[in-house]
Order: C-alpha cells, then sequence, then structure tokens
C-alpha cells in the first residue's frame, strides 16, 4: 500500500533551489511513496513570526493548515518550517479542529526518514569529505540530536542517514553545533555578527578537512554559501536531500 | 567610557565585530568558559534531573511569591535583621544612603551585586559623598575604567590583562607594561586590603535568600563578601525580591548547578551563609521589585524570574560572545538580559530580543531550564505590537504577507525575480541599500522554480506511461 505525502517545499526553496525540491521528490519516491505537491501551497510564515509581526504571519499559518490538512503526513525538507509548524503554530491555530494531527503529521524530512518510514540502509555512494551543519531549529527545536549543551542520551537523525551512504566521510567539527548566523531577518538586521558567525562556522569546516557542507535547511546553506561564494573557498555546499538522492557534488 | 545609550544593538555589536581580532579573542575567551562547563556539567550524572528540579524549585517559589516573601521576613527578622522594601532602585539607593547617614559612613566596600549596578548606587552614594570601593577584582577593574561590567559573572571579560596592567600603573603604581596576572593581582590584594580595613560598612548581593530560615547565602571565589562584612559593623545585602528559594535543603540543587554552569567549578571557593547580624553589628537586607512583580504577572516572561544570574546564557551566546556585553547598553546583558532590558523599558530596549539568531542554546544550558529563545520570540511580537519595530522591518513584513497569502501572486513575483536579478549590473544588486550582499553573494538565479520543474518533469512522465 502506497503512503500519500503531502510535500511542503519552503518558498525560498520553491524558487531559487529548486534541485532542493527535486531531490526531496526522489528520496521520498524512492521509498515507495506517492509524493504530492499542492501548489497552493507559498510559506509558512515564519519570516514573519520571527520578526513579531504575528497578524501577517497568521493568514499563512490558516493557509497552511487548509492546503495540508487532508494528507496522511507532510514532509518538508527543512527542520526550521517545520519547527514553525510543531512549535509556534499554536498562537495562530490552538483550538481549531484537525490543528492538534496536523502537528503529530508534519516531519522534517530525515525525521521522517528515520522515525516513521524508519530506514536502514540506502544504496548510495558518496566518496566525499562531509561536514554536517546542524542547523539549529531542527537540532533544538526538533530533537533531531542531542543539543552539545544536552547530558542526556546522544541521537543525530541526519548523521544517522549519511552514515547509511558508502564512502562517505564525516568530518569531526571543534564546534559540533554552533549556529551559522542566517536566523532570518537577523541576518540583516545583525549583519556584522551575523557574517562573523557564518565565517566561522566556515573556518572550522575549513580546518576540519570538510570538502561538502550539508545540512537539512536551506536557509543556513544559503547562507554560508553566500559567504564561500564572496571569498572564493573552495568548500562545496549541497542539501541533504541532494545527498540522499544521489546527486553528484555540485558548485 | 561609558558607553552611548542612544545606539541599539547592530550599530553597537559592528563596532566590535570591527575590530576581528579582539572579536575573536573575547569569543574565543567565553567558549572556553562554555567548554569547561560543559566538562563540569557532563561529570554530574544526574545532571538533567538536576536543572529539572531547580526550574521546579523556582517555579514554586514564583507560584507562592507573596507567602514565601513574608516567611522570609518574618524569619530573617527573628534572627534580628532589618527586611527593607524597595518599589525601584530610587527607593532603594535612598534606603542606603539613610542607613550609611544615619551611621556616619563615610567609605563603604562592596561585594559583587549586579542589583546594585542596576540601581546605579554607585555614582549615587558617590555624589553624595560617600567613597565607594567595588572588591570583587573584576568589578574593581571595570569600576576604575569608569565603566559598567560586561558580564554578570565576569565583569571584566572584554579587558585583555595587558590593558589591566595599563590602568593598574596608572591607578595602583605598578610597574609599566607589567601583565603578569599574578603579579597585577597581588598588586590589587594590597590596594584592596587597605580599603577593606578604613571601611565603615559592606555591601553585598545576595545569590540566595531561604525563605524557611531568613537567612541569605552569598557565593563568591575571592572571599570579599566575608572580608567586607567581618571588618564592618554594618552590612547591607540588597537583593531582588525573586532570589528567594523554599526551603534550606533546596540550596544544594542550586548550588551545584551555579558555580558548574557559571564558570566549570565543582563549586564557588566561598558559599557564604549569613543568619541575622554578627554580634554588635547589624544586618539590613533590601528587597527590590522593580519591575519583576509586573514580570510575575505575565504568563509569557513568569519564568525568567527564575534566573539565578550563572551567566551561562552569556557564554554560550553565540551573539554576545561576538558583540560583547556593552553593546546590550542593558545592567545585564546576553539572552537573559535581552528579556529583562525590555521589561524595564521596551522602546529602550527594542532591539535586544532581534539580537538573537533564534538558536536556542541558552535555553538548553539554562540551569533553572527558562525557555530563553521562546521568550526571546515572544518579546518581538510585543515589539510589534507596541509599533516599535524599525519602518523597513515591518512594512517589509506587511509586503511579504501579502504577496504570500497569494499563490500566483508570489510565483508571479518569483518569476519577475528570477528573470531580472540575472539581467542586473552588479552595482544595482550589491550597493549600500543591499545588507545581504555586502559580505555574501546572492544564490544564482534558476530558470525554473522547483513547481515549475516538478509539473514539467510530472506531464512527460505522463505522456511517457
Amino acid at each position: 500500500m502506497s503512503m500519500r505525502v503531502g510535500l511542503f517545499i519552503p518558498c525560498y526553496v520553491d524558487q531559487v533551489y529548486p534541485d532542493v525540491g527535486m531531490a526531496t521528490v526522489e528520496v521520498l519516491e524512492q521509498q515507495g511513496l506517492e509524493v504530492d505537491f499542492p501548489s497552493a501551497q507559498t510559506c509558512c510564515g515564519q519570516p514573519m513570526a520571527n520578526t513579531g509581526c504575528n497578524d501577517d504571519a497568521k493568514p499563512l499559518a490558516v493557509k497552511f493548515m487548509e492546503v495540508f490538512k487532508d494528507y496522511e503526513y507532510v514532509v518538508a525538507p527543512s527542520g526550521s518550517c517545520v519547527a514553525m509548524v510543531r512549535h509556534h503554530y499554536e498562537e495562530f491555530l490552538g483550538g481549531v479542529p484537525g490543528f492538534e494531527e496536523l502537528k503529530s503529521k508534519t516531519f522534517e524530512l530525515c525525521e521522517f526518514l528515520t522515525d516513521v518510514l524508519k530506514i536502514e540502509s540506502l544504496d548510495l555512494s558518496f566518496p566525499h569529505k562531509v561536514g554536517l551543519h546542524q542547523s539549529c531549529h531542527g537540532l533544538r527545536e526538533l530533537r533531531m540530536g542531542s543539543a552539545s549543551e544536552l547530558m542526556s542520551e546522544t541521537v543525530n537523525k541526519p548523521k544517522q542517514l549519511l552514515e547509511m551512504v558508502s564512502d562517505l566521510e564525516l568530518v569531526d567539527l571543534s564546534r559540533p553545533d554552533e549556529c551559522c548566523g542566517f536566523g532570518g531577518t537577523f541576518a540583516v538586521s545583525e549583519e556584522a555578527v551575523s557574517c562573523m558567525m557564518g565565517d566561522d562556522r566556515i573556518a572550522d569546516h575549513e580546518e576540519s578537512g570538510t570538502s561538502v557542507m550539508t545540512a537539512a535547511d536551506m536557509s543556513c546553506l544559503m547562507h554560508l554559501q553566500g559567504l564561500i561564494d564572496r571569498q572564493k573557498k573552495p568548500i562545496h555546499v549541497m542539501h541533504i536531500a541532494q545527498i540522499l538522492a544521489g546527486r553528484e557534488v555540485t558548485k | 567610557m561609558s558607553s552611548t545609550s542612544k545606539k541599539y544593538h547592530p550599530q553597537e555589536a559592528a563596532e566590535f565585530v570591527a575590530d576581528n581580532e579582539r572579536a575573536h579573542w573575547h569569543d574565543k575567551a567565553l567558549w572556553f568558559v562554555r567548554s569547561k562547563r560543559d566538562k563540569a556539567a557532563a561529570a554530574v550524572p544526574e545532571w538533567e534531573a538536576l536543572r529539572e528540579t531547580a526550574s521546579q524549585i523556582k517555579a514554586h517559589m514564583v507560584a507562592k511569591h507573596a507567602d514565601f516573601l513574608e516567611q522570609f521576613e518574618e524569619q530573617a527578622t527573628k534572627l534580628g535583621a532589618v527586611v527593607h522594601w524597595a518599589k525601584n532602585p530610587e527607593e532603594h539607593n535612598r534606603i542606603v544612603l539613610e542607613l550609611l547617614q544615619k551611621h556616619e559612613v563615610k567609605r563603604i566596600v562592596k561585594s559583587k551585586s549586579m542589583l546594585t549596578e542596576e540601581c546605579h548606587l554607585n555614582p549615587f552614594l558617590e555624589k553624595n559623598g560617600i567613597e565607594v570601593v567595588d572588591t570583587d577584582l573584576g568589578e574593581r577593574i571595570v569600576q576604575l575604567r569608569n565603566e559598567p561590567p560586561s558580564h554578570i559573572v565576569l565583569p571584566a571579560i572584554h579587558i585583555k590583562k595587558g590593558e589591566v596592567g595599563e590602568l593598574f600603573h596608572e591607578y595602583l603604581g605598578t610597574e609599566k607594561g607589567a601583565d603578569d596576572p599574578d603579579y597585577l593581582t597581588e598588586a590589587a590584594r594590597h590596594h584592596l586590603r587597605e580599603k577593606f580595613l578604613a571601611a565603615d560598612a559592606g555591601i553585598t548581593g545576595v545569590n540566595f535568600a531561604i525563605a524557611e530560615t531568613g537567612g541569605i547565602v552569598v557565593c563568591t571565589n575571592e572571599g570579599n563578601a566575608d572580608l567586607g562584612t567581618s571588618l564592618a559593623k554594618l552590612h547591607i545585602a540588597c537583593m531582588g525580591i525573586e532570589k528567594l528559594i523554599p526551603r534550606a535543603q533546596d540550596l544544594s540543587v542550586f548550588t551545584r548547578l551555579l558555580a558548574r554552569s557559571a564558570t566549570g567549578q565543582p563549586i564557588t571557593t566561598y558559599t557564604s551563609h549569613f543568619h541575622g547580624p554578627r554580634e554588635g553589628g547589624e544586618l539590613h537586607i533590601i528587597m527590590l521589585d522593580n519591575g519583576r512583580s509586573v514580570l510575575r504577572q505575565s504568563d509569557d516572561f513568569r519564568r525568567s524570574l527564575s534566573c539565578i544570574r550563572c551567566g551561562a546564557c552569556m557564554n554560550t551566546c553565540p551573539v554576545y560572545r561576538r558583540s560583547g556585553g556593552h553593546s546590550y547598553n542593558n545592567t545585564v546583558p546576553g539572552p537573559i538580559g535581552s528579556i529583562l532590558g525590555p521589561a524595564m523599558d521596551a522602546e529602550k530596549h527594542s532591539s535586544l530580543p532581534f539580537a538573537c539568531s533564534l538558536c536556542g542554546s541558552c535555553s538548553d544550558v539554562c540551569p533553572v531550564k527558562i525557555d530563553l529563545h521562546h521568550q526571546l520570540l515572544k518579546w518581538r511580537g510585543k515589539i510589534a505590537e507596541r509599533k516599535l519595530l524599525p519602518w523597513t522591518k515591518r512594512m517589509s513584513m506587511k509586503m511579504a504577507s501579502i504577496v504570500l497569502r497569494n499563490t500566483w501572486l508570489f510565483t508571479l513575483m518569483g518569476g519577475i525575480a528570477r528573470k531580472v536579478m540575472p539581467l542586473m549590473p552588479r552595482f544595482l544588486v550589491y550597493n549600500r541599500f543591499n545588507d545581504w550582499g555586502k559580505q555574501r553573494d546572492l544564490p544564482a538565479m534558476p530558470k525554473q522554480s522547483f513547481r515549475q520543474q516538478l509539473k514539467k518533469r510530472n506531464d512527460s512522465q505522463k505522456r511517457d506511461s
């Protein structure tokens, strides 16, 4: 029996990183799922909510629910957007029939693969040194991994998936889960600190021997790639869905 | 040399970051403290259970605050202390001054107290002819530099040892160019010893006040609280009304968490207990509200009253580490300060809840489990509601929302942007109006959006089948 999954693609990924969306579709289809992209979707509303403009975010939360309420599962290649639905829609949709269900069936791609589909192997090879950037919202809002501050058991879902890929070598970073400094409008309103944070992450990856930097959130990578491109650094940047879909290294 | 109050965090932070070498030095110094904390916390198998217990004790204290305050006053009074209540810094400072004048005090020594910083007690007393000497080494350094502390536990963390050497050369007569920490510390000890001996009164902060016993507890690494209160007859202890804990047995939970979280030490060198005045002396405890009871009424921000001022959220904050404590223009900087600041003056501190990438590290490091980054997000909503957002942010979000509510408008605008952007000359894209592009390239614009690519693929699959 094939499962029908509603695919949510973050607004900027739809417009600027089409291959990340295509890779997500392919990864899910390879698992035998029927993937549906409801074309009425736009944005989860996070940029507005994180700027404090809740009145501007609410209509987008309502729209998201309207578009996705009838799917068995909702999957997005973004920990940040899923965290928005799961932890911050309460304010806009709390008490609305179907909202609790929407929260419990909306998943980030990696956690969907490890927790719902419970995949244990991948028939893939990626012979590169990969540096995994732990995007904060996936890490600390969705608990896709154990944050370094916590003294509890260690899980790491994106890492778990990358370890299933043959010939892929994960590098050890000196600060394994420090923020890249994107932070939505923070990237612009606190430009100086944001870029210093990004540069510091890149330096850590360089010193650790990263050849391909990956993450479960394209927003962090957009910021980091922006810095890498400007400085003409040799590090490649790929969304984790692209690695899991078997893409070659792209620049 | 105190920082200007007119500037918002982004400008202050940009100035700090501009000195790249210094900003990195500052980041590394604090990351070192964070790493020490990690090791110390990892050595306690029940660390997470301790955090949870501490969080619940504080929540209980805040829930029954009035009862515990009354109990504390009653017990402290029984022990012979005098409890004073201050609604705001003016009342607090007046009470201190009256006590000092009554005892004809001309010189006081003060151990570390962020609360007296909050009340700007030093300049007030100096204006009234009283010499105030901060006896914590870090605080003495910033006092001599005429600066506020840049961190609540490590007040002089922003100053390099060479700069301390120059300062001590000027004020304490140390050798020119000397920057050996042991030598400088020894000089400070001699200097402070004279001040201790000459003081007529000692002022301390309070880390914990125990409702059950009426005792107060002060944690220091330098023993300066003990010395300051042992030599003079008058001891004034200044505390915020949230510093209560219900029972003496609760103290062990907090002392285990405090020093490990703050500096990675298993315990502070001195944990001084004051149960009433010493023989022949007087103990006055001033309890300050200054907006705390307003915070207590707020469902969104109540949990910030659990704070034990360990400073761990500052050490871990990637923004604090790279922008320095003074960039916050608030007595308490960093994540917790960015919640407390707007509660005091939302307009003045409107940029602080945005001085945060919402990474959440602060909430996970906090020994009393305050949901710091969620409270910062809440503050952003309040600041927008109160129309304190910059015009550019307000308008761009409004426009974005209008576009994103209409799928056709979103795809149309996206399509136009993808077509037009590659045609634009570089100077039109990268200029002083584009803060993104100062140091970062924009992503290359693809010809087709994802939805176009998917439709094309699905259509061709349909044709093939």
